[in-house]
């Protein structure tokens, strides 16, 4: 036997038998990561948590819980109003679906930013955007639970997508309502999905996580690690940046949690649903406003449904569109300016997803929908013919003779001057 | 790069106003703001004034308005000992049974009871008032946007109708329903009351009043939830510096490096 690895021969017997602590002390305590990484990179351990937060909240609700189309909405007041502390868990649990949504966003676009999804990371990305769709799956669900006005229509028009299928459309709708309009069987079902779902994100984010740890995180920079000097091990250093950026967030969920609450919520909800009365305006949570807006932007049903998934599906092979070897956009003048571009296109998408479909909203609709595409299909294949990157530089540990540095220093002495 | 990521923020919460700004664009009737004393973040019900709005709600809504959720031992938060609940539980008749005759029976109300309904159920109370359902008002404070200002300024907002409006029969015209015609007629008027703690109920007392009570029904929690708000953020605030120098001290031998 080899010499003992750890102080504590409980731990030494369990772990020769069962590696358990080796495989924790290599991928969490030792595990190497550029030293460079900046505040962008604490949303993927956010995004972690968040998702432990919603399955730990989400399993004590589903205790006081009643998933009938009877007693639904009664069984959540309930939770309001008579279980200990079930306002805060109830709470935590809405809020916490537009945090994770917040925080995974900007993770997204973090990846965007510096070419996270480029070689050899295609699969880590790919991954990444199918727990994307897993979370929008379960987040749509989990909407309808509480049984007000937006749960039920949001619902039905969400499941009449489907309806826009050639042929077997009509026949996919009722197969997923379990009946012939959104009733006591669907809501059974969604609960059920719901409460499973996330176990399944909690399966494909390990998946994710070995994906990266196969090559470790990118960095501002985008170039490899080139050896140990590049590199710390990620506990303590990791460990401590990661606590103080929860600390920062949790500061902020709480504020939204127990001073504004309802803010991200749609007052309708509060109102039981009702088959008979329809809604002014049917308009899902926040978060999938962009693509609401896409799904509106395309005058022909089928051609909505199919552009705003397309708007996910093109994620999928974002690792092909963009042929540019450069990761970071820190050396990619031409890619950074599409990149706010984007940034842009997509808050406006999210901002005509909330407005009425109709006159000059239309019309930006289609136009930022176009652009969406453009941006991925179009602009990103073709950047690299024209775009002359700036020069990368040798390592992470010498990032001092870069191109952009050498910038920023004559900017430094022209403003002396 | 500080620039861009300030840029990046920013934009993010420009997004959520924004799209916040949207989902209330529909309507664009305003309602006078009235720093309602539980609206602030160190915010509180005031409890002589939700007595008053429960003693509105009693002897003027509850006509017509059930509130299902409530239950008369919940009035406790409002400042009633439990004598006062008692006796006001039964001052209602409740529909209970059946029996072991098998028998239902109405029997005074009992504080762990929920508020008796005006109607026993949805068809009759739509029947009573013309084919317009008296929405349930448990919840009316957040199921309404900018609830609390909403209803005050609904319940003052029967004016005289414009000179080329037609108002149906049963229809009452309110500056600030939306569409002006509401199936309600103006519920408060001069001393249609008479509080029990002497102050003059004006329209604007007792829709002020009702409003606060409403509040209370909607979100019973919010007390609590605002004074352990405060204790989480001052807590998290706290850890958040210590975690910071903490990050500096651990992180000190790789920036001096650099």
């Amino acid at each position: 036997m080899s010499k003992p690895k750890f102080k504590n021969p409980v731990v030494n017997w369990i772990d020769y038998r069962l590696p358990i602590f080796t495989f924790m002390n290599h991928e969490l305590n030792e595990y190497p990561t550029p030293k460079n990484l900046n505040y962008f990179w604490n949303f993927g351990s956010l995004a972690g948590i968040t998702l432990v937060i919603m399955i730990v909240t989400g399993i004590v609700l589903s205790m006081n819980y009643t998933a009938h189309i009877d007693y639904a909405f009664d069984s959540v007041e309930r939770i309001m109003r008579d279980v200990n502390h079930g306002w805060l868990l109830r709470y935590i649990h809405m809020n916490g679906a537009s945090f994770f949504f917040i925080v995974v966003y900007i993770h997204i676009f973090r990846g965007l930013y510096y070419g996270s999804y480029k070689a050899p990371r295609e699969i880590l990305w790919i991954l990444g955007v199918l727990i994307l769709l897993l979370m929008m799956a379960t987040a749509f669900m989990g909407y309808v639970l509480p049984w007000g006005q937006m749960s039920f229509w949001g619902a039905t028009v969400i499941t009449n997508l489907f309806s826009a299928i050639p042929l077997i459309g009509e026949s996919i709708v009722t197969w997923l309502w379990g009946g012939f309009s959104v009733d006591n069987p669907t809501l059974n079902r969604f609960f059920s999905l719901h409460f499973v779902l996330p176990f399944v994100i909690v399966g494909v984010v390990i998946l994710h996580l070995v994906a990266l740890h196969r090559f470790g995180s990118n960095n501002p920079i985008g170039i490899d690690v080139k050896g140990k000097q590049d590199t710390i091990p990620f506990h303590p250093y990791y460990t401590i940046k990661d606590l103080f950026g929860l600390s920062v967030f949790a500061t902020i969920f709480a504020a939204a949690v127990f001073f504004f609450p309802n803010f991200m919520g749609h007052p309708d909800n509060y109102i039981p649903a009702n088959p008979m009365v329809t809604p002014a305006h049917i308009v899902p949570e926040w978060y999938f406003l962009p693509f609401y807006a896409i799904l509106r932007a395309i005058p022909d049903k089928l051609g909505g449904v199919l552009f705003m998934f397309g708007a996910i599906m093109v994620l999928f092979v974002l690792p092909w569109l963009d042929k540019s070897s450069v990761r970071s956009s820190q050396f990619r003048p031409l890619y950074k300016l599409f990149f706010w571009f984007l940034v842009i296109d997509c808050i406006a998408l999210g901002y005509l997803g909330a407005m009425p479909a109709e006159g000059i909203y239309v019309v930006l609709s289609r136009l930022a929908t176009a652009y969406y595409f453009f941006h991925f299909l179009i602009i990103l294949p073709l950047l690299p013919k024209i775009e002359s990157t700036r020069p990368l530089p040798v390592s992470i540990s010498t990032p001092i003779i870069t191109a952009s540095s050498n910038a920023s220093t004559v900017m430094a002495m022209r403003e002396k001057k | 790069m500080r620039f861009s990521k300030l840029v990046l923020y920013f934009l993010i919460l420009f997004n959520f106003f924004l799209s916040k700004l949207a989902l209330s664009a529909g309507k664009a009737i305003e309602y006078p703001d009235k720093n309602w004393s539980f609206s602030s973040i160190f915010g509180t019900f005031d409890k002589a004034s939700a007595q008053r709005g429960f003693q509105v709600y009693k002897e003027v809504c509850a006509g017509c308005h059930g509130m299902r959720l409530i239950s008369y031992r919940n009035l406790a938060a409002l400042g009633y000992n439990q004598d006062e609940l008692k006796a006001i539980a039964s001052q209602f008749e409740i529909t209970d049974g059946p029996n072991d005759d098998g028998e239902f029976f109405t029997r005074p109300g009992r504080p762990s009871d929920k508020f008796a309904s005006p109607y026993p159920n949805k068809k009759a109370a739509i029947a009573a008032n013309g084919g317009a359902y008296p929405p349930d008002l448990s919840l009316i404070i957040k199921a309404r946007p900018n609830g609390a200002n909403y209803l005050h300024a609904l319940l003052s907002g029967y004016v005289e109708p414009p000179k080329n409006m037609i108002v149906p029969e049963g229809m009452y015209y309110n500056k600030f329903y939306s569409g002006n015609l509401i199936a309600m007629p103006q519920p408060l008027y001069e001393d249609g009351i008479e509080y029990l703690d002497g102050t003059k109920a004006s329209p604007d007392q007792m829709a002020i009043d009702v409003t606060t009570f409403l509040a209370w029904a909607s979100e019973p929690e919010l007390e609590e939830r605002k004074q352990l708000g405060i204790t989480v953020i001052l807590f998290l605030i706290v850890f958040s510096i210590l975690s910071y120098f903490s990050m500096r001290q651990i992180w000190a031998p790789i920036k001096n490096k650099n």
